[in-house]
């Protein structure tokens, strides 16, 4: 061992670079019965982080309901399960890379999207299906057209040459984001029941094994770098941003899958952030056991690795796992097949404990539990003063509108709004050929080869919302994404989180947390919606301030028959239209607001638990009775944006575009109705003979449900107030983002 | 008919190659790892898509240093029928099976969409099924699939015949606007004189199905079907 890192003197100063507070730093004394050597500091150090340790989070997680019939695998694993039938289970789970894509775009998101997959295939599962969030300053930012290029390159590259294909996902344009950037990425993939394998390790003395790349000196320390804001100093921490190899993952994929499948395993967790320390001493302590492992027998990129760099490296693409007995042998041979580095590094141990040798000499030696336990902090929070200033705003000093046709068209310019096809064209979305519904409708839709199932899914943000209202932005976020899911024709089943917060340390920030934690279990609660897992992001912001609280969700939707789905747009002239919901009339908090008038705020939308899971139900069974043609959600731009997406998106499935003539339900504000964001509201269109059965099972389930127009001719005409044409609408809608990038 | 699928590490559309030929065709199909020679006495060789060894150096450069594929040259050259789709076109290239090149798309963005194609050539063992000048909705997804030969290749190649599926609209016309990623003279696929190789940038694996967006793909394993049963 290079003795002068041994040497080293754990100073206060030393323990405030490892980001530990003092009294953190007595507790580990605590635990050990004496001072950790600088080795065991690093361990603490990354496992108590934030990323890792959820210190700042974990009490209020734990109130979120993550139980149901399906749930197979709830939090704690690499990520969760559920059950979808004929022996068939998904796993899913969303992550953020958000402080390594704001320093280094693309090396950032591609390792995000490694990390996902990782989570997902270490559970056994093979992925099908890539989603991503993202949210960027606004694109007129050079910068911002640097970051948002390149992280979309990552995602493409990396995802793209795993052969994944990435079928939905949002792009979200906010001053919010300028300095901070998020990047959550969310896997999913397919699982017999019985090849699922959890990441513990029992069975005394049987072999731990490290397969995958070569430990190299990068990203140490990433975890800890991504529990801190991000200021000028952040781009000095680039190496603690790691790089990605999409190639080696591939080959680590199918050896993962092949191992299992040959039921060779005990136990098997991918090294994400904190490295070989993190799958050690998670393994261990899931399974209740010990592990011992020597360093000095890590396959290594680099000469004169200390223990400590070995232990704390973020070197992408590897993984853990622990032989079942006499299995070793065949586990070396799947991994020579694959050309694939592997090495037996260590043995379980009964000891509970996780101790570290170099070359036989013990290097660390501390409790595996006490590492995954990070302290719990209860924060304090404080209402901001902002809050009651959005809730008082006076949505009468806003004049109503004049021009719906020329604001309509602004809508659906507006980064956004507008079509994502400059992003998703970069991304391959048919590989597997599963890909029943491409990206351009309310949710992807994937079927399951060899069985009549179908998956549809949806990952959605509103950080504008939860920036004025977090309890009821929260709520609607989860409705959002659980209506998309509807749309669509499935039934929503599951859903995981990403929570990006500001500093937790912060007491205006942890009110938003704490609202924003009670929004989404309340509405999950209501929907009957199991969250399975998930991720916590704090620390997004910088000098300047903290992004929009913005909690985003993964919606899994299930179809016991992938037929019944169903699209957004518009599919025969003469087709009658339907609003189901109420239309609103309110404009605070909307997209309108801002993109207009430049406000960025009032009283977001109020959502009715329970009138919008009638309205999931009601969807569902319209699919499952053939009654719907198309079903899009009213969202960002309101009901007048909505009707034009239900004109054109057919296009992006080589589809005609059609027009559409309607009269506005409702009395009041004209710009309430076409343009404000009021919940629960979705447009429908059937065949006409379906017409009545349609209004009938509307009225059956209480859902409010109004005849508005029908389908035909090149414009969109509301009323007597708005005529636009089609095809113009359609141009605005999918250039607006190419143009800019060009 | 049986069909072998070479499989590289980094493949990834094996499967879909396997699905659509197994359980779209319903044919006979095997696996076959790049380290193994034996092609398991096929009629047809299917060299698939993705990303074989990462792309790395340049897209199909190492596969083509795989042992399987000497065995894919020998088959070959006795006349056996192969077909590159993507990745797979790009590694026939790159082994000189087939002529040309596949350089960056000419936007240097990767780009997955339907698009269409013109069957210019139906006296192939691929396109026997299809009437000449049929418009083929198929998708592509690629980085790299901008077609590039000299001119002297190029006029060969028209002598020949050998351009054999051009990207056009939906109509069937060639124009700059329906050429994805800035190939020469827009083509999308060519055959090698023999007319036995065929390889071609858009995915039929990926286009068997209404359900996937095309069925179009289908007339190519009808046509190769075709061929065996020896129509064409």
């Amino acid at each position: 061992m290079t003795s002068s890192i041994m040497d080293v003197e754990i100073t206060p100063q030393v323990i405030k670079e490892h980001g530990l507070k003092p009294d953190e730093y007595d507790r580990i004394c605590k635990i050990l019965g004496r001072k950790p050597n600088i080795t065991e500091l690093g361990l603490y150090s990354v496992m108590w982080s934030e990323h890792c340790g959820y210190k700042h989070s974990r009490a209020l997680l734990k109130t979120l309901p993550t139980k149901g019939p399906k749930v197979l695998q709830g939090p704690g694993e690499n990520a969760g399960i559920m059950d979808i039938g004929e022996g068939w289970a998904v796993a899913f789970k969303v992550e953020s890379h958000n402080h390594p894509s704001a320093i280094e775009p693309y090396q950032g998101a591609a390792t995000g999207v490694g990390g996902i997959l990782r989570d997902i295939f270490t559970m056994g599962a093979r992925p099908v299906a890539n989603l991503n969030s993202l949210r960027f300053g606004p694109l007129s930012d050079p910068k911002v057209k640097r970051l948002f290029a390149g992280v979309v390159r990552g995602i493409a590259d990396y995802g793209n040459c795993m052969g994944i294909p990435t079928i939905a996902g949002e792009v979200v344009f906010d001053e919010s984001y300028t300095e901070n950037c998020l990047v959550n990425a969310m896997s999913v993939g397919l699982v017999r029941h019985e090849h699922i394998i959890k990441g513990r390790a029992s069975g005394l003395n049987n072999p731990v094994i490290y397969i995958g790349a070569t430990t190299g000196r990068d990203g140490i320390h990433g975890a800890t770098f991504a529990s801190t804001e991000i200021t000028d100093e952040s781009t000095e921490k680039r190496s603690a941003v790691q790089v990605a190899d999409p190639f080696m993952e591939k080959l680590l994929m199918e050896a993962t899958l092949e191992l299992i499948h040959n039921d060779l395993l005990v136990g098997i967790q991918d090294m994400g952030a904190a490295g070989l320390t993190c799958s050690t001493c998670e393994m261990a302590s899931r399974g209740g056991a010990g592990i011992e492992i020597d360093v000095a027998k890590v396959p290594q990129r680099e000469k004169g690795m200390t223990p400590y760099e070995i232990l704390l490296s973020e070197s992408q693409e590897r993984m853990l796992l622990v032989a079942k007995p006499g299995c070793e042998q065949k586990v070396h041979d799947v991994l020579a097949k694959w050309d694939l580095h592997a090495a037996t590094i260590g043995f379980v141990t009964d000891t509970g404990r996780m101790v570290v040798k170099e070359n036989g000499k013990v290097v660390a030696d501390v409790p595996a539990d006490s590492l995954t336990e990070a302290p719990i902090y209860h924060p304090a929070k404080s209402e901001p003063a902002i809050l009651k200033k959005h809730r008082d705003f006076d949505e009468t000093s806003v004049p109503d509108c004049k021009n719906p046709g020329e604001i309509l068209e602004k809508l659906l310019s507006d980064p956004t709004i507008a079509s994502k096809r400059w992003v998703y064209r970069q991304y391959d979305h048919m590989v597997r050929s599963n890909t029943l519904v491409r990206p351009g409708s309310d949710a992807g839709v994937l079927r399951v080869k060899g069985t009549s199932l179908g998956l549809a899914m949806t990952i959605d943000g509103l950080g504008s919302y939860c920036a004025l209202d977090p309890y009821e932005g929260a709520k609607i976020v989860v409705a959002e994404a659980a209506r998309n899911i509807a749309c669509s024709g499935a039934e929503p089943i599951g859903m995981t989180d990403c929570l990006n917060f500001g500093s937790p340390e912060k007491p205006e920030v942890y009110y938003y947390f704490d609202r924003v934690i009670s929004g989404l279990g309340d509405a999950c609660r209501a929907f009957n919606i199991p969250i399975t897992g998930g991720n916590v992001s704090l620390y997004n912001e910088n000098p300047s301030g903290a992004i929009d609280p913005t909690p985003i969700v993964g919606m899994m939707g299930l179809f016991s028959d992938v037929n019944t789905a169903v699209t957004q747009w518009f599919k025969d002239d003469g087709d009658p239209i339907y609003l189901l919901g109420d239309i609103g009339g309110t404009i605070g908090g909307s997209r309108y607001l801002q993109v207009t008038h430049g406000k960025k705020t009032g009283r977001c939308p109020h959502l009715d638990l329970e009138a919008e899971h009638r309205l999931h139900q009601v969807l569902k069974a319209m699919a499952d009775a053939k009654f719907l043609q198309s079903a899009h959600d009213c969202s960002d731009g309101g009901f007048a944006v909505a009707l034009a997406e239900c004109c054109f998106t057919g296009l992006t499935h080589e589809e005609a575009a059609r027009g559409a003539k309607v009269s506005l339900p409702g009395k009041g504000r004209f710009d309430g109705r076409l343009f404000g964001e009021a919940q629960s509201r979705v447009v429908v269109s059937c065949k006409p003979a379906m017409g009545a059965q349609l209004e009938a099972m509307a009225k059956k389930f209480g859902v409010p449900c109004e005849k508005i127009g029908q389908v035909g001719g090149k414009e969109l005409a509301v009323g007597n107030e708005m005529k636009v044409s089609i095809d113009k609408l359609a141009d605005l809608f999918f250039t607006s983002i190419e143009k800019q990038m060009a | 008919m049986r069909f072998s699928v070479t499989v590289f590490p980094g493949s990834n559309c094996d499967h879909d190659c396997e699905y659509v030929i197994r359980d779209v065709m319903g044919q006979k199909v095997e696996m076959v790892w790049h380290k193994e020679t034996d092609l398991r006495n096929p009629d047809c060789v299917v060299v698939p898509g993705g990303f074989s060894y990462g792309d790395y150096l340049r897209t199909g450069a190492i596969a083509r240093f795989s042992p399987v594929m000497k065995s894919v040259a020998d088959f070959a050259a006795k006349g056996g029928l192969v077909v590159g789709i993507c990745n797979g076109f790009q590694i026939l290239c790159e082994a000189g099976m087939l002529p040309g090149v596949l350089i960056r798309n000419k936007s240097l963005q990767f780009i997955c969409k339907n698009v269409y194609i013109k069957v210019e050539q139906t006296d192939t063992p691929f396109t026997n099924a299809c009437k000449p000048g049929q418009v083929l909705k198929i998708p592509i997804a690629h980085g790299e699939g901008n077609y590039f030969i000299d001119a002297e290749g190029l006029k060969k190649l028209k002598d020949n015949r050998q351009i054999v599926v051009r990207y056009c609209d939906p109509e069937g016309q060639v124009t700059p606007e329906s050429n994805p990623n800035g190939s020469l003279d827009a083509i999308a696929g060519v055959c090698n004189e023999k007319r036995n190789v065929f390889g071609l940038m858009p995915h039929p694996d990926r286009s068997g199905e209404d359900v996937l967006g095309s069925h179009d793909g289908q007339v190519i394993w009808k046509s190769i079907l075709a061929a065996k049963a020896g129509v064409a």
